[in-house]
């Protein structure tokens, strides 16, 4: 059990050195560099782009220095807590990393506190029968409410709350400092896009578990059906549904770019895709190795609660 | 007899599936009736409704299924009229069940302690703490070693023939009045389903426990059961006493299938098996009247296929019923179905010998980040010796873990052989990888399988499938060829020739089975291993299987190298027996030499544990205790020692036992005297009484 | 259990339903499209024409697709949806439509007219008419969203039956590039990736790929791990066959069941991921109609009551085309389970 912990661990520090290899490689790349370069040095510069003027610019900006260096160079202030500057917001990355994710943080969490209820109750609910009217009804809204996607989630619900009733603001740029109504939008937009696969994922484990043998056994051995359901069911159904949840934080991180951008919520996902347009390389970098590294531990938790969860596993 | 209520009477009951393609009947017009402490027993192939009965009892029918007509009287209450709440009330307590897998039976994640003690939490009203001791004590009644560590375990920490016993135990806690066996032991092995048909003899005797015994093996009918009903494609057939149906029975179905199956007495050339012709219907094309009328060789149109059949009473046996409307005319001494008698065979020179051949495994913990895991040795295979002649039969025993599916790898060249010797006539196979074996030498070794839905590729026609073969090899070429071949080989295996175009699925399980031969006899092969070929299939149809090989192998004078867990099967068919256990050769010689002593005492055990459906003939009672070891971990000295009721201690389980000879070919690994080996009694032998 | 087919004598729609048949037809359909929306204006005149036969293949592959499916209503309505947006992509250019590039008169609203043209849908803040917009719209997203999952497929299931057949370190290998790929948020993965190689149609194959085919080898690898232990590899193996043999002939066929059902749901993942690309600006670029680009033009101006249409046309359009992916799969998956 420890011994599968620690070398879970070691595989994601790999993963991780060999994430962030990439994306330090991706981003220096001569045409990359170039591509840049002609940005900062003035529009005029895409014609005259000299060979020296671009080495002038690589002098100044450190870049001729070999990769290896600066490569570990990069790592190593990173792991001092230096990930950079950015030049279009014109502060340090790091305390503006740690200002968006904690924004981001506020959102994420509220997603949590509703999609997880929510899915996890419906998913039981309509696993439990099978073919019902009732498993019937979910399995179409969940399969319904995945199919549209967040930018459409997001209008729809603009349009009719804000625009429409104009019970909620249309943005959460929260000029004003942090307000819940802003906030609504956002998470409701994600609950709703997000909950029905979880849900159905809660169905289908539970379903399976419903049919199994085992459940059977306890039916047949004259148990009460609550105590079917609760004790025999859903220790077993929970098990997929909970690796499932956290690895949603992976998810979520991709779901949050559109929604804070189209809310324009200041977050984690809209300083990535604003840095992504600038281009303001070293932000994209960090973010991109924060989203990498929240990925991976989610992972990790993942694999350890589902050892811890499985007794097959936990006392094999 | 007649003043008591019966335990339980099934009335006309009918049992009916909704699909999509409408109603399908399950069970019709199914009549039982049990009296306490009886057993009765179920017997029936596959799709003969024989597990629908028992969940109907239960009144467990799933979504889809619904009792139709009739009624289930327990204790004389009709069950379809009770609540829900009363039928939870009996479930479990009055009547409990036994199912056919046991880790699939148990919640894997609570632990055997807790999914006992609900029993008596729920039916007796006890407190956890008594119930937990009631379930301890329950598991030292089911013979179970160390109860008080069980308790605590998980399912998948003990071994399958021990999650059967928890599996039992958690039946008998609440002492009921009806126990219902689905085939308890048919995910077991041999030995360890001795122990357990012991255990349940024991708790019939004991507890006076009424039990349904629902199986497709008559030999463990009739070691368990007083009466028995035979199924056939959704009715009961025949019914009534074990000694009246065993030895007059009155309905040709049951009769064909005593005629199927390897009794003791029959040999495959002067008493071949008599197969059904035919297969089982669909259930959505039974043909009217008579179930078994298509397949029946006393089928009388106009008569049989008229109207549904009643159950006729046999006159003079103790209430004996058959579904037969011709019994009375049909002569049952005089039509008793015989083979054909067939010259026996002599064996050539010796083509594949095998000589120390050994294969171990070395199992890493990890892959590409194994952070220091200790390597463990499998010894899968341990210094196999024996050779085998052409047109011979030679069949190799054991059971799970005895490394029998190893040594066939090793054969077909998918495993390199770790130290050893494998010759294939001069060629030497041990290391030489199937890619680096010649066309001929693949094609002179070739296999058939075991699992008849595993062994065609469900997505190509079976002429495809067959003709790619054929080319592999090199028989031919060209497409006419190559089609003229696969049609050849349909008609020897006895399949319509129009079959080359079909998809797997489009076929029974026998049928697959013939392909599998055809595609292993395309090559004209020297050697033919055959696993297990016949064990996942139907009764009627295994017969049929069985005999096709044989009438192949004849032909060609191919040497068979038979690989089973099955003895009545193997002294049927084999020339020569390798019984192996744990990865050794513990005993080989001809099948007489075997199967009488001297005996090895694994040996004597497993010929004990086979049931055998004869009431002519009488068994030696030996129980194995303890299972099988892993193989990664086997015993030191004799890996028998942990299990052998001979064992010498300071001498077997220290020291590897030594080969002893007899007679020509015959060698016992064992450390007995041979005058110890030799006065062993046979373990079979012709029960006196009945020999009239 | 197969149910065995009924024998009669084949009608049209049987032959038709032949495997090579319907490949014939597909290719039918798709290839005009595909040489339509990739082409642009290399085709010169001969665009023109080009989509004419796509249009009774579509009709014909439809018809066939409802026989099929018959057995499913949730399928059968996913079909539809989906099959809608294939039609008016093929049949775009030969309906009565305005041009939808052309501005006639902007923030028009639903079912009005102005300067003697009625407009279904309005027009947008330009001036182009919305109905027109949404039609055209659908080409471009189901051309780059079947490529890029095309793609993604093709890599993704090669690559997972190598790591699942041969193991070994082939799979330690592959395994590590899909988890390493695997552990980027996607979204991130996509922005990173259009990021460097810029935005286009192409690239976002290209990004699809990177971001779907370690998932898809993840699910072949797990099928061809369960396959390649039944009875038939082994005969396989056992006749000396090389492993390419093996990978395409004996296992490629059998992981195609649940690699379909995959594959509709993916189609819709890749649908969300184009519009949404677009919308962000890494996508698909003006002018073009693209419901993406329509939001993303419109997301500004369009935040008043009265004119949110010009948001709820481009939404509801890529929502329907998604929902009928999804309903196709979901379908697919529950008569998969009932055989």
């Amino acid at each position: 059990m420890l011994k599968l912990i620690l070398r879970r661990l070691l595989q994601m520090l790999l993963i991780m050195a060999v994430a962030s290899l990439l994306l330090f490689a991706i981003f220096d790349t001569p045409e990359f560099k170039k591509r840049l370069a002609v940005q900062e040095l003035g529009g005029f510069a895409v014609s005259a782009l000299t060979e020296e003027s671009y080495n002038a610019w690589l002098a100044e900006k450190g870049l001729d220095v070999p990769f290896h260096t600066r490569y570990l160079n990069w790592v190593g202030d990173i792991l001092q807590g230096d990930m950079g500057f950015s030049y279009e917001k014109n502060r340090p990355v790091g305390p503006l990393l740690l200002d968006r994710l904690a924004n981001t943080g506020i959102l994420a969490f509220f997603v949590f506190a509703l999609m997880i209820p929510l899915s996890l109750v419906l998913g039981i609910l309509a696993g439990m029968k099978e073919g019902s009217a009732q498993d019937r009804t979910i399995s179409f809204l969940s399969v319904f409410t995945t199919s549209i996607p967040e930018i459409a989630t997001a209008i729809l619900l603009t349009v009719v709350l804000s625009l429409g009733l104009g019970w909620l603001p249309a943005k959460s740029a929260m000029i004003n400092g942090f307000s819940f109504r802003e906030l609504l939008l956002p998470v409701l937009t994600l609950v709703i896009y997000d909950f029905g696969y979880v849900a159905r994922m809660t169905r289908a484990s539970m379903a399976e578990v419903m049919t199994s043998q085992y459940i059977r056994t306890a039916v047949l051995k004259g148990l009460p059906y609550r105590r079917v359901v609760m004790k025999h069911a859903l220790r077993n159904a929970l098990i997929a549904p909970f690796t499932l949840i956290v690895l949603q934080l992976n998810w979520l991180l991709s779901g949050v770019v559109v929604v804070e951008v189209f809310f324009e919520y200041d977050g984690f996902g809209k300083l990535l895709l604003e840095a992504a347009l600038f281009p303001d390389v070293e932000v994209v970098q960090a973010c991109t190795l924060v989203a990498v590294a929240v990925a991976v531990l989610s992972q990790i938790i993942s694999d350890i609660g589902y050892t811890f969860l499985n007794p097959r596993i936990r006392f094999a | 007899m007649t003043e008591q209520t019966p335990v339980l009477e099934c009335r006309n009951l009918c049992i009916s599936y909704y699909t999509r393609a409408g109603e399908i009947p399950a069970v019709v017009d199914f009549n039982l009736k049990l009296m306490p402490g009886e057993a009765h027993g179920i017997v029936g192939e596959s799709g003969c409704g024989k597990s629908t009965v028992a969940l109907a009892i239960m009144q467990y029918m799933g979504r889809n299924g619904a009792i139709v007509g009739g009624e289930i009287l327990f204790e004389g209450r009709d069950m379809r009229t009770m609540s829900e709440e009363e039928l939870r009330q009996i479930r479990g307590s009055k009547i409990a069940m036994v199912y056919q897998e046991p880790m699939a039976s148990l919640n894997p994640a609570m632990t055997i302690g807790d999914q006992l003690a609900e029993v008596p939490i729920y039916h007796d009203g006890l407190s956890e703490s008594e119930a937990l001791a009631r379930a301890e004590e329950m598991l030292a009644k089911v013979r179970l070693p160390d109860p008080r560590r069980i308790l605590r375990s998980y399912p998948h920490q003990i071994s399958g023939g021990q999650q059967q016993r928890v599996v039992i135990a958690m039946a008998l806690l609440s002492n009921p009045r009806l126990l219902l066996l689905d085939e308890p032991t048919t995910a077991l092995d041999v030995t360890v389903e001795a122990g357990i048909v012991e255990l349940i003899n024991e708790i019939s005797a004991e507890f006076g426990t009424s039990m349904i015994y629902i199986s497709h093996n008559l030999g463990l009918i009739l070691e368990t059961c007083h009466r028995l009903t035979v199924m056939y494609s959704g009715e009961a057939v025949e019914v009534g006493d074990i000694e009246d149906v065993f030895d007059e029975m009155r309905h040709p179905y049951t009769r064909g299938l005593f005629g199927s199956i390897p009794l003791p007495g029959a040999d495959k050339n002067a008493h071949p098996l008599m197969a059904i012709p035919g297969q089982l219907p669909l259930p959505h094309e039974r043909p009217p009247g008579c179930n078994f009328g298509p397949r029946c060789s006393f089928f009388k149109g106009g008569l049989c296929d008229a109207r549904a059949l009643p159950m006729h009473p046999v006159p003079g046996d103790d209430d004996h019923r058959v579904r037969c409307e011709r019994f009375a005319e049909i002569d049952w001494d005089r039509d008793l179905p015989k083979g054909e008698a067939k010259p026996p065979i002599k064996a050539g020179p010796v083509v594949l010998s095998v000589r120390d051949m050994t294969k171990h495994y070395a199992i890493e913990t990890g892959g590409l980040l194994a952070m220091g895991g200790a390597t463990r040795t499998v010894k899968a295979n341990e210094k196999l010796t024996f050779s085998a002649r052409e047109a011979e039969t030679v069949a190799i025993v054991g059971e799970s873990g005895c490394g029998k599916s190893t040594f066939a790898k090793v054969l077909m060249g998918l495993e390199d052989a770790t130290d050893g010797q494998v010759l294939l006539g001069d060629t030497e196979l041990g290391d030489l990888p199937v890619q680096k074996r010649s066309k001929d030498t693949i094609a002179n070794l070739q296999m058939v399988f075991q699992n008849p839905f595993d062994t065609l590729n469900p997505s190509h026609t079976i002429g495809a499938q067959i003709g790619r073969v054929i080319r592999k090899f090199g028989v031919a070429r060209s497409e006419e060829e190559v089609n003229e071949i696969v049609y050849r080989l349909l008609d020897t295996v006895k399949l319509p020739r129009d079959f080359a175009k079909r998809k797997p699925r489009q076929l029974s399980g026998g049928q697959k089975q013939r392909v599998g031969i055809a595609r292993a006899f395309a090559g004209n092969p020297s050697v033919v291993i055959a696993d297990e070929p016949v064990s996942a299939l139907d009764v009627s149809v295994q017969a049929a299987v069985t005999e096709l090989l044989m009438d192949i192998q004849r032909e060609n004078r191919t040497t068979m190298l038979f690989i089973s867990h099955d003895l009545s099967v193997v002294r049927y068919l084999a020339d020569r027996i390798v019984v192996m256990y744990l990865g050794r050769i513990m005993e080989q010689g001809t099948t007489e030499e075997v199967f009488s002593p001297p005996y090895h005492p694994y040996t004597e055990a497993l010929l004990a544990a086979v049931p055998i459906a004869d009431t002519r003939v009488k068994k030696r009672h030996i129980v194995l205790k303890g299972e099988i070891p892993s193989p990664s971990n086997p015993p030191k000295g004799c890996p028998f020692s942990t299990r052998c009721p001979y064992m010498i201690p300071g001498t077997c389980d220290v020291e590897l036992p030594p080969n002893r000879t007899f007679g020509q070919d015959h060698r016992i690994l064992c450390h007995l005297q041979p005058s110890e080996l030799e006065g062993m009694e046979p373990v079979i032998s012709p029960r006196a009484e009945a020999a009239e | 259990m197969a149910v065995t087919e009924i024998e009669a004598g084949p009608s049209a729609l049987e032959r038709l339903s032949h495997p090579r048949a319907l490949i014939a037809l597909g290719l039918l359909m798709w290839l005009p499209l595909m040489s339509y929306v990739m082409g642009g204006t290399a085709l010169g005149p001969a665009a023109d024409y080009i989509l004419l036969p796509a249009i009774p293949a579509t009709l014909l592959l439809y018809v066939l697709g409802v026989r099929a499916f018959r057995e499913s209503r949730v399928a059968v309505i996913g079909l539809t949806l989906v099959f809608f947006w294939l039609l008016a992509a093929v049949a775009a250019p030969y309906l009565p439509l305005l041009d939808p590039n052309k501005p006639i008169a902007p923030f028009v609203t639903p079912l009005s007219e102005k300067r003697d043209v009625f407009f279904w849908l309005g027009t947008d803040f330009k001036g182009r008419d919305m109905l027109s917009r949404m039609i055209w719209g659908c080409q471009r997203v189901i051309v780059w969203g079947v490529s890029a999952t095309f793609v993604a497929y093709v890599v993704g299931a090669l690559f997972g039956l190598i790591s699942g057949y041969l193991s070994g370190w082939w799979d330690e290998i592959i395994s590590f590039v899909a988890n390493v790929l695997l552990s980027f948020p996607v979204m991130v993965l996509f922005i990173v990736i259009l990021n460097y190689l810029g935005p286009s149609g192409f690239n976002i194959v290209v990004a699809v790929t990177f971001a779907s085919a370690p998932a898809i080898m993840r699910i072949v690898r797990g099928l061809t791990l369960d396959i390649k232990t039944r009875d038939y590899v082994f005969a396989a193996q056992t006749r000396g066959e090389h492993p390419l043999y093996i990978m395409i002939v004996e296992l490629l066929p059998n992981v195609r069941g649940p690699i379909i059902v995959d594959a509709c749901l993916r189609l819709g993942y890749t649908t969300v991921a184009i519009t949404t690309l677009t919308f962000l600006g890494l996508g698909l670029q003006p002018p073009d109609p693209d419901w993406g680009l329509m939001i993303r033009e419109s997301a500004k101006t369009a935040m008043l009551w009265k004119f949110s249409y010009m948001l709820l046309v481009p939404a509801l359009a890529v929502s329907s085309l998604i929902l009928g992916f999804n309903l196709m799969a979901d379908g697919l998956r529950e008569m998969s389970l009932r055989d």
